[in-house]
């Protein structure tokens, strides 16, 4: 089943101190936070970071390759769409969609790279389409 | 401090409608505290502490409790959803051993099916506002059953879990439920038919889901010396722990629930082990869920729950683990979305003996209840309660 007819996705709420990470997904990138004190990357994206609690956080731009860790197609959707885990190359873990592909071709593991899909009235979303 | 032994669970009620359109939430949420305290032999002037979570109306506690004219002088509105009420019972006993109350009344209600409300394939936004992962989620379409779908997923991609075995959970629980006069789901069920009918979120079908219920029950946690002067059997609680399993900052790890943690914890305060239980209540939103918690209780090794819930072995009397014996969330009932409350209920049932005759477990003097509230699949609270009959 491919992924043709359109779904409207809602736009994020977005805080202050997400607003960095929005902005550079109107850009086209994907951003992970790093904490400098411990060196650890997490998801979704905090000041404090939530390994060691250190305030020393900062962006960095993921490479936008990953894998797929889990999905599922939700079949009962008006427009069917592929619920997933993405394990980014960076580790993190993030929930996300499987886009422009066959679901029914789909496998935990698989490579996938970055895309965006244009949200109701915001920032895009980063999605991921098979490698 | 320890809460062994120090409360026993004396009054417990079921409401036994499953589609609420002419009561009230708050009514619903009366009738059956009226109900429990009636089953206990204790008026609602012997309450002095109430506990509910957050399908009560208003905040927190304080609406019901004018609603019911009570008098507590300690409350818990601990809101872990679906697995709350079993997390009551635990804070229940601390309260009674902490010498804060005597008789605890834990309250569950709902009307989701009444409401129309499209419970488990539409994502959800809280409102007000966003909770800090909500921007991160909501517009991907995260719904009830596609997050646990996910789990189970993984668990396939693993373990070599099947759709087959995952069915077996299904069938185990409508073998029960035929004898339920109130359950939903009456009929039983084979394997074929689980795998066969719709896939609702890959690799879940419409039968690996629970029911979508009205309702609700109540549960009575008393002091040991009340429990004395009354004349239900004794049902005293050995052990009880809580969890919150998260995302992890991103480890995500979705083969694991956090009844790693709360099975343990409880089994080790209770000094049992996972082969003395005779009677299992385990959280039944989806089939996944059971073989999940299965495994993260210590009831076999993880990776193994497909083998494990196989051929029957959950069924009463047929299988070694009989579990939710009432039809459970799969079957018979699943108030207000959160399943918690009734797996209490089944437990005390088989404890005292009065659980249906076709599936009363014999010589049941130990059970466990436990509970997934939330989404498996984002974060999830658990919650473990270990009950022996005196």
């Amino acid at each position: 089943m491919a992924d043709t007819k359109e779904r409207k996705l809602p736009a994020p709420a977005i805080s202050p101190e997400t607003q960095a990470y929005w902005d550079a997904a109107g850009k086209g990138k994907l951003l992970v936070k790093k904490c400098t004190a411990c060196g650890e990357a997490h998801h979704y994206p905090r000041p404090i970071c939530p390994f060691c609690f250190s305030d020393k956080t900062e962006w960095t731009e993921a490479s936008g390759k990953g894998t797929i860790y889990s999905f599922s197609v939700m079949r009962r959707a008006p427009v069917p769409y592929a619920m997933a885990y993405v394990t980014l190359a960076e580790g993190p873990r993030m929930v996300t969609n499987i886009v422009d592909c066959d679901f029914d071709k789909l496998k935990c593991d698989q490579p996938v790279k970055l895309v965006f899909k244009p949200t109701d009235g915001g920032p895009p979303l980063p999605m991921f389409t098979p490698a | 401090m320890s809460i062994k032994g120090k409360a026993y669970i004396a009054g417990i009620y079921e409401h036994p409608t499953r589609l609420a359109k002419d009561l009230s939430l708050a009514q619903i949420h009366a009738e059956v505290a009226k109900g429990a305290l009636e089953d206990a032999g204790l008026t609602k002037d012997d309450v002095d502490g109430y506990f509910c979570a957050g399908d009560a109306p208003g905040l927190g506690p304080m609406s019901m409790v004018e609603y019911m004219g009570l008098k507590v002088r300690h409350v818990d509105s601990t809101d872990t959803g679906g697995s709350s009420y079993v997390l009551h019972v635990g804070h229940a006993a601390e309260a009674i051993a902490a010498g804060k109350c005597k008789v605890a009344l834990i309250t569950l209600a709902g009307r989701p099916r009444a409401e129309g409300m499209a419970t488990g394939t539409v994502p959800r936004s809280r409102g007000g506002t966003p909770t800090p992962d909500e921007p991160f989620e909501f517009p991907y379409g995260p719904t009830v059953v596609n997050m646990y779908a996910m789990c189970a997923m993984r668990h396939m991609h693993e373990f070599g879990t099947t759709s087959e075995q995952l069915a077996w959970i299904k069938v185990a629980a409508s073998h029960h439920a035929q004898y339920n006069p109130h359950a939903l789901l009456k009929d039983v069920v084979t394997v074929e038919d689980v795998v066969n009918s719709p896939m609702i979120s890959d690799p879940l079908h419409r039968l690996d889901c629970c029911v979508i219920t009205d309702g609700g029950g109540a549960i009575v946690v008393v002091a040991p010396e009340i429990a004395a002067k009354l004349k239900r059997p004794k049902i005293k609680l050995l052990g009880a722990s809580e969890f919150i399993k998260t995302q992890m900052g991103g480890k995500v790890d979705l083969t694991y629930s956090g009844a790693r943690f709360t099975g343990a914890a409880a089994f080790a305060e209770a000094g049992v082990k996972p082969a003395d239980i005779k009677y299992a209540s385990i959280y039944d939103s989806f089939t996944i869920t059971v073989l999940m918690q299965l495994e993260d209780l210590g009831f076999c090794e993880k990776g193994k729950g497909g083998a494990f819930v196989a051929d029957g072995n959950l069924i009463s009397g047929v299988g070694k683990l009989p579990f939710n014996t009432d039809g459970g969330g799969l079957c018979s009932n699943h108030p207000a979305n959160r399943g918690g409350l009734t797996k209490v209920l089944e437990a005390v049932r088989q404890l005292r003996g009065e659980a249906h005759p076709k599936v009363q477990v014999k010589n049941c003097d130990l059970a466990i209840a436990h509970g997934t509230g939330g989404s498996l699949g984002l974060r999830h609270g658990s919650a473990t309660v270990i009950l022996e009959r005196e």
